[in-house]
């Protein structure tokens, strides 16, 4: 039996992790609602932080640039990732560990080299291809970046799925092969709808983790500006509320789409198990 | 005859009204952008109007008027009235300025280093000389801005903010007000001083201390500056840049150096703080509009200096931003409390006692930011010691491992 004092201690450690979790935001969230721009003192109730950012073109570009980025990058990083990863299960065992440690690098690798490197490499490409007049004049911007942040997903994605294959029963494929489907279809009918839990979650895992990025977007991004780099620029003067405002929005938006979707599966599996139930009723 | 005499009297009147009327009648020739900009209408504004011109711009943080907190927007302004479009985008320091140009594989159209990154530019070839016939209203920049000895002809910047650094207090924290840079390394306020966290306005408080330049002429003169930061550390509290505001707004400190122009923010926010100009004399600065060599569109780059340099556009900046400005029509239409503020445009005295930035030679400059790195680490919980003890940690692990691995496939062989 758990004495009781043991029971308070674990429920202790319990709320003080999530108070060291949950207290930051907590805190940015009630200081974009203070009137002054201190971020010590809350002066008073306004929402003019946020109606303020609703008209701050610059930040609100930035914005936009980041969640295309994010999008994009982690759409491509995502298919490109998926079929990197059925290739790979498809090699012999020791080319298998060879090409998995070789993408493991980028992620080990400290981000300022990855970010570096590749500026390195595209200011050569662009050198390069300037006396051919291959590459568009607009080349170090938006195609850089892109590039950039797809590289540095992809390993995110082969590390997510590939476990996903290997947990799977290679015979599903067999058997669809065996009733007649092509490999194609074998494939999208078979496979994939095994593999989709995990392709999602490395889909959310690039997403936020290129809106995150900003050492290696600071350095591919050419004229352009993403979100972090905005709001570093700010640090000078005073870093706006209206930034507080953002990432108020920004937290809520994703907690809800996390509930959301969290119900939604809860119901499903309700669901599911009902249909178990009255199947085995029948 | 006296009645002549007053006919007379009342057609002076007239004249003198008329006359006083003129400046309203000479704003007819002005372009109405917004309500609270119009541009000289003597400028040819419109010739890029529909060719698809973009012009990449990239200034320091927040530093023109973007429109929020009911500011005027003058970049939107600034597209209306051209057809221009602008990609404005923002740094945080003249160094990632540098590099950012310097990495190649970017253009901008129009910058805004300090003063001593546009010596060094100029030195490195990287800017553009401007044609001032597309900028005629850099002729409303005061004398006293001009000629500086990074760009003694300013043949490559227009001046946009100037201002100058000081010493900001608590007067509530302090037994008597500081009027000297030496204040900061008080023992009484160990814990309670700020510094900045950027080497070169470090350094020019430590150099100011000493009765020397700020600008170093050799290697051994870093070294003896540095030598006071060092010694300044023990009753240093952190060295920070914009967490200054906080803080010092906060009570958490009762000294620290700022720029002036931030100092009237924060005296806003907080009546208890004060400023004050040190004895030794302060950093004088100024940040200029120039056009890398590199510049896609420069004509159209001189059109935005020349729209930056209007009044209307000044002003909103001037008043957003909060720092001084260069332009005389600007400064004649501040708010009294602005206009006249000691802190943003001090006395003659004390500008007289001011020294700018000039650009370092390479040896000098790389010893300051050896010296400085040096300086922020040293002594900073044993952080040499530290690192020793990781990597012994780290080789044991490894150590462990390997043995492990190797027992663990001795042991399958049996």
């Amino acid at each position: 039996m758990k004495s009781r004092h043991l029971r308070l201690l674990q429920r202790t450690y319990v709320v003080l992790i999530f108070c060291f979790m949950y207290l930051p935001i907590l805190v940015l969230a009630v200081f974009s609602f203070n009137e002054s721009k201190s971020r010590t003192v809350f002066t008073g109730f306004t929402l003019d932080w946020y109606k303020s950012l609703f008209t701050n073109r610059m930040i609100l570009s930035a914005l936009a640039l980041s969640l295309a980025v994010a999008l994009v990058s982690a759409v491509v990083a995502t298919v490109v990732g998926t079929m990197a990863t059925v290739g790979i299960s498809a090699m012999g065992r020791k080319s298998q560990l060879f090409i998995n440690n070789i993408s493991y690098m980028p992620v080990v690798n400290p981000e300022i080299i990855t970010g570096v490197s590749l500026m390195l490499l595209f200011v050569f490409l662009q050198n390069w291809a300037s006396k051919f007049d291959v590459l568009p004049d607009a080349f170090f911007g938006l195609p850089t970046l892109l590039i950039a942040h797809i590289t540095f997903n992809l390993p995110y994605v082969i590390f997510n799925v590939s476990p996903k294959l290997r947990q799977m029963d290679s015979r599903i494929y067999e058997a669809a092969l065996d009733l007649g489907c092509t490999p194609r279809q074998a494939f999208f009918k078979a496979v994939l709808p095994e593999l989709t839990p995990a392709i999602l979650s490395a889909f959310l895992i690039c997403l936020t983790y290129s809106i995150d990025d900003f050492i290696i977007s600071y350095f591919n991004c050419g004229t352009l500006q993403t979100l972090p780099i905005a709001i570093y620029s700010m640090t000078r003067k005073k870093v706006s509320p209206e930034i507080n405002a953002l990432s108020t929005i920004m937290f809520l938006v994703i907690l809800s789409i996390i509930l959301i979707s969290n119900a939604l599966d809860s119901r499903r599996y309700k669901r599911e198990q009902g249909l178990g139930k009255a199947g085995e009723g029948r | 005859m006296k009645k002549q005499l007053r006919a007379l009297f009342c057609a002076a009147l007239v004249l003198l009204l008329s006359l006083g009327a003129a400046p309203a009648a000479l704003a007819e020739d002005q372009i109405q952008v917004t309500e609270d900009i119009s541009v000289s209408g003597d400028y040819d504004w419109k010739r890029f109007e529909g060719q698809g011109v973009t012009l990449n711009v990239y200034n320091w943080g927040l530093y023109i008027s973007d429109g929020s907190e009911e500011s005027v927007d003058v970049i939107s302004a600034f597209e209306n009235l051209t057809g221009i479009k602008v990609n404005y985008t923002t740094f945080d320091s003249n160094e990632s300025l540098y590099a950012k140009i310097k990495s190649g594989g970017v253009s901008y159209d129009v910058i805004v280093p300090s003063d001593y990154m546009v010596g060094k530019m100029v030195e490195e070839g990287m800017l553009a000389p401007l044609d001032y016939s597309n900028i005629p209203n850099a002729a409303g920049i005061g004398a006293e801005y001009l000629g500086w000895p990074f760009d003694e002809e300013n043949t490559y910047s227009v001046p946009y903010m100037w201002g100058t650094t000081g010493l900001i207090y608590n007067t509530t924290m302090v037994q008597e007000a500081p009027d000297s840079w030496a204040d900061m390394w008080d023992v009484q306020y160990a814990g309670n001083v700020l510094m900045f966290n950027n080497s070169r306005d470090a350094y020019a408080v430590a150099a100011k201390k000493l009765g020397m330049s700020l600008n170093p002429a050799s290697v051994e003169e870093v070294d003896g500056v540095i030598e006071e930061l060092k010694a300044q550390k023990s009753v240093v509290q952190a060295y920070v840049m914009d967490e200054i505001f906080d803080k010092m707004e906060g009570g958490e400190a009762a000294l620290a150096p700022y720029y002036a122009g931030d100092a009237i923010t924060m005296i806003q926010d907080n009546p208890d703080l004060a400023f004050v100009f040190p004895k030794e004399g302060v950093n004088f600065f100024v940040d200029s509009l120039c056009i890398p060599a590199n510049c896609k569109n420069k004509e159209a780059a001189e059109m935005f200096l020349n729209y930056m340099c209007e009044p209307d556009v000044g002003l909103a900046n001037c008043e957003f931003i909060g720092y001084s400005t260069p332009i005389g029509k600007v400064w004649e239409r501040l708010d009294d409390e602005l206009k006249y503020s000691e802190i943003a445009y001090p006395s003659q005295e004390v500008l007289d006692k001011a020294e700018a930035f000039t650009t370092l030679s390479a040896q000098v400059n790389s010893a300051l930011d050896t010296a400085w790195s040096d300086m922020k680490s040293y002594d900073e919980g044993g952080s040499g010691w530290m690192v020793l003890v990781f990597l012994i940690l780290a080789l044991a692990i490894s150590v462990f491992n390997i043995w492990h691995r190797v027992r663990k496939k001795l042991r399958n062989e049996y």
